[in-house]
């Protein structure tokens, strides 16, 4: 078997940026004092003009962000996903939201993978706080692929955006060649009859880890790529869930208010059945690698794996 | 624009403020008049704006800081043309598009504002938007003292003043009072002038309701290259209604049918006079 490609979204992230900057020409990128970890310095190498550094002000740069989007320019916010939801909640609400204006939100280093930094820069809550705000869209790519075409995706849609990004390397899934994009669409990834995984980021890798874990003991899961939380997919959910009558769903996230709260909000309302939400169950993280912080809150394969069987 | 006339429209700003608060039963009359002054110079001299084109892409812009002091706004935009006077009785009211804050869908307003210490972001995301295009539009926002408590204004500040934003002017009504008190009791944000100049400003101090230092402080500020401006109204909150002056009960508070009658009988007063004047 061929080595597995590897590579962290945010890294996709500062490539996307840097590779559509002549297309987009209103495109600006701002940043908080973290261009590096970010990554949109592979932007600013390349294009140093159009690249604003606010300095540690998240609170501001959201401001600035939304008065450059007034004057026609299109700008995509970067900072860390805990400083970019979580300290800025309320100016994304208030100054991007409400006036529905045309400002992209790269969100990097989010959930528990973040790793040694530990529990204040681990941000389990975005995918909650940015889908609270009306007319804003969410979303949480699965790999460099996607993360490159969401970036695309958002330049191209008109109105404010949040792409939420992961620190650690992550397997490429989607290296195929009928490969699509489009917001609010999800893609089975796995077709099964048993039990539906609904997954989102890097836990897309996980729940396909896990279908095969699950394929040699004789149950033949569903796995579906939900990279746009909101606007969510319903049908693919909905008809998925008539077809398995059992969910479970995967997200490096709180599953207070994030994708499971998403996917349960759906099926309740359409097609009630048992659903099981894998993800960080009420608690804060921790430092530690992320390999080992993400299989000691149960969210790789194995994880996944046991997690579904217990559940079916 | 003579200053009489200036001073006859900023007496029908302060009837708007006076007439939309009292039929709103709610809303921000006393900061309204503070700054109804400057509002009549931004609308009616200062900035380059077409009523009949609220989007017109070289503009001038104003943000509302302070967006609390929104029936100071509408008043000013309904004088100045860009919607019915008679609309200001709507203000607050379910289904009207005078909302208690501006909002985007007001013609005239520039960008959304209520929540305190933002506006000023934005403007100044504005005044960089120009500066990138070489365009050569101002940006204009106006707050309150008791708003830049708000930790924000001071990012703000210090990353107009980095970024040398000369086409930023920043408002700072003074009227010394805010809900809970004076301002110096509450949680004093003086000295004002010494800490926009410590973040690289060029800071100008005058009387709100004295046209001529109005004038004189935006062609100062238009002239001043290099550096963002602050503009320090020494103002009068309530300015204008004689049982509002001074008051921090006016606040956010709405006169009553009988309060309104006095009121406006107060701004009559004064229209008499400007009508003497010639």
């Amino acid at each position: 078997m061929a080595d597995v490609k590897k590579i962290a979204t945010r890294e996709s992230y500062g490539n996307a940026l840097k590779d559509l900057a002549e297309e987009f020409p209103q495109l600006v990128v701002l940043d908080a004092d973290l261009a590096a970890a970010t990554k949109t310095g592979i932007f600013r190498k390349a294009y140093p003009d159009r690249h604003i550094d606010c300095g540690i002000a998240e609170s501001n740069m959201m401001g600035v962000a939304a008065g450059l989007s007034l004057t026609g320019k299109i700008p995509f916010v970067s900072s860390f996903a805990m400083f970019a939801a979580g300290r800025a909640f309320e100016q994304v609400r208030n100054s991007i939201g409400y006036p529905h204006l045309n400002v992209k939100i790269g969100a990097t280093h989010a959930g528990i993978s973040v790793g040694e930094d530990g529990a204040s820069h681990q941000c389990n809550e975005d995918i909650a706080l940015m889908r609270t705000i009306p007319g804003m869209v969410v979303m949480c790519p699965a790999d460099d692929i996607e993360a490159k075409a969401a970036v695309r995706a958002a330049l191209e849609y008109e109105g404010p955006v949040y792409i939420r990004f992961g620190r650690a390397a992550c397997t490429v899934i989607n290296d195929k060649p009928d490969y699509k994009f489009e917001i609010g669409k999800g893609s089975i990834v796995r077709e099964g009859k048993d039990v539906t995984i609904v997954a989102t980021g890097i836990m897309v890798d996980s729940a396909i880890g896990a279908a095969e874990m699950l394929a040699a003991d004789g149950i033949d899961a569903e796995v579906i790529n939900i990279c746009t939380i909101k606007p969510i997919d319903r049908d693919i959910i909905i008809n998925s869930a008539r077809k398995t009558g059992k969910v479970v769903t995967c997200e490096e996230h709180s599953v207070i208010g994030g994708l499971g709260s998403a996917v349960c909000e759906v099926l309740s309302e359409e097609c009630p059945v048992k659903v099981k939400r894998v993800g960080m169950q009420d608690v804060f993280g921790e430092s530690g690698s992320a390999a080992d912080l993400i299989h000691k809150y149960g969210l790789d394969a194995e994880g996944v794996y046991k997690s579904v069987k217990e559940f079916i | 624009m003579d200053n009489l006339q200036l001073k006859k429209y900023a007496n029908e700003v302060r009837k708007g403020i006076v007439t939309s608060t009292h039929s709103a039963k709610a809303g921000h009359p006393g900061g309204s008049l503070s700054a109804a002054d400057v509002f009549t110079f931004l609308y009616f001299e200062e900035m380059n704006i077409d009523p009949k084109d609220p989007a017109k892409e070289d503009r001038d812009r104003f943000v509302l800081s302070k967006g609390h002091t929104a029936p100071g706004l509408y008043a000013a935009l309904a004088n100045r043309g860009y919607f019915p006077v008679e609309d200001l009785k709507t203000l607050r009211k379910l289904g009207s598009y005078l909302q208690g804050h501006p909002n985007m869908h007001i013609p005239g307003v520039d960008m959304a504002s209520g929540s305190l210490g933002q506006g000023i972001s934005a403007a100044a995301g504005m005044a960089l938007g120009a500066k990138l295009d070489n365009k050569d539009f101002r940006v204009y926002t106006l707050l309150g003292d008791g708003e830049i408590e708000e930790g924000q204004v001071w990012e703000a500040a210090m990353f107009a003043g980095f970024r040398k934003l000369d086409n930023l002017c920043v408002i700072v009504d003074n009227n010394g009072l805010q809900i809970d008190g004076p301002i110096d009791k509450v949680c004093s944000p003086y000295p004002i002038a010494d800490k926009f100049k410590a973040f690289n400003f060029n800071v100008v101090e005058i009387d709100a309701h004295d046209f001529d230092q109005i004038r004189s402080a935006f062609r100062n500020a238009r002239e001043t290259k290099g550096m963002p401006t602050c503009i320090i109204l020494h103002s009068i909150k309530g300015k204008g209604v004689s049982f509002m002056e001074n008051s921090v009960d006016w606040h956010g508070k709405a006169p009553n049918d009988e309060e309104y009658a006095v009121a406006m009988a107060d701004l009559a007063k004064i229209d008499e006079e400007l009508a003497k004047e010639g």
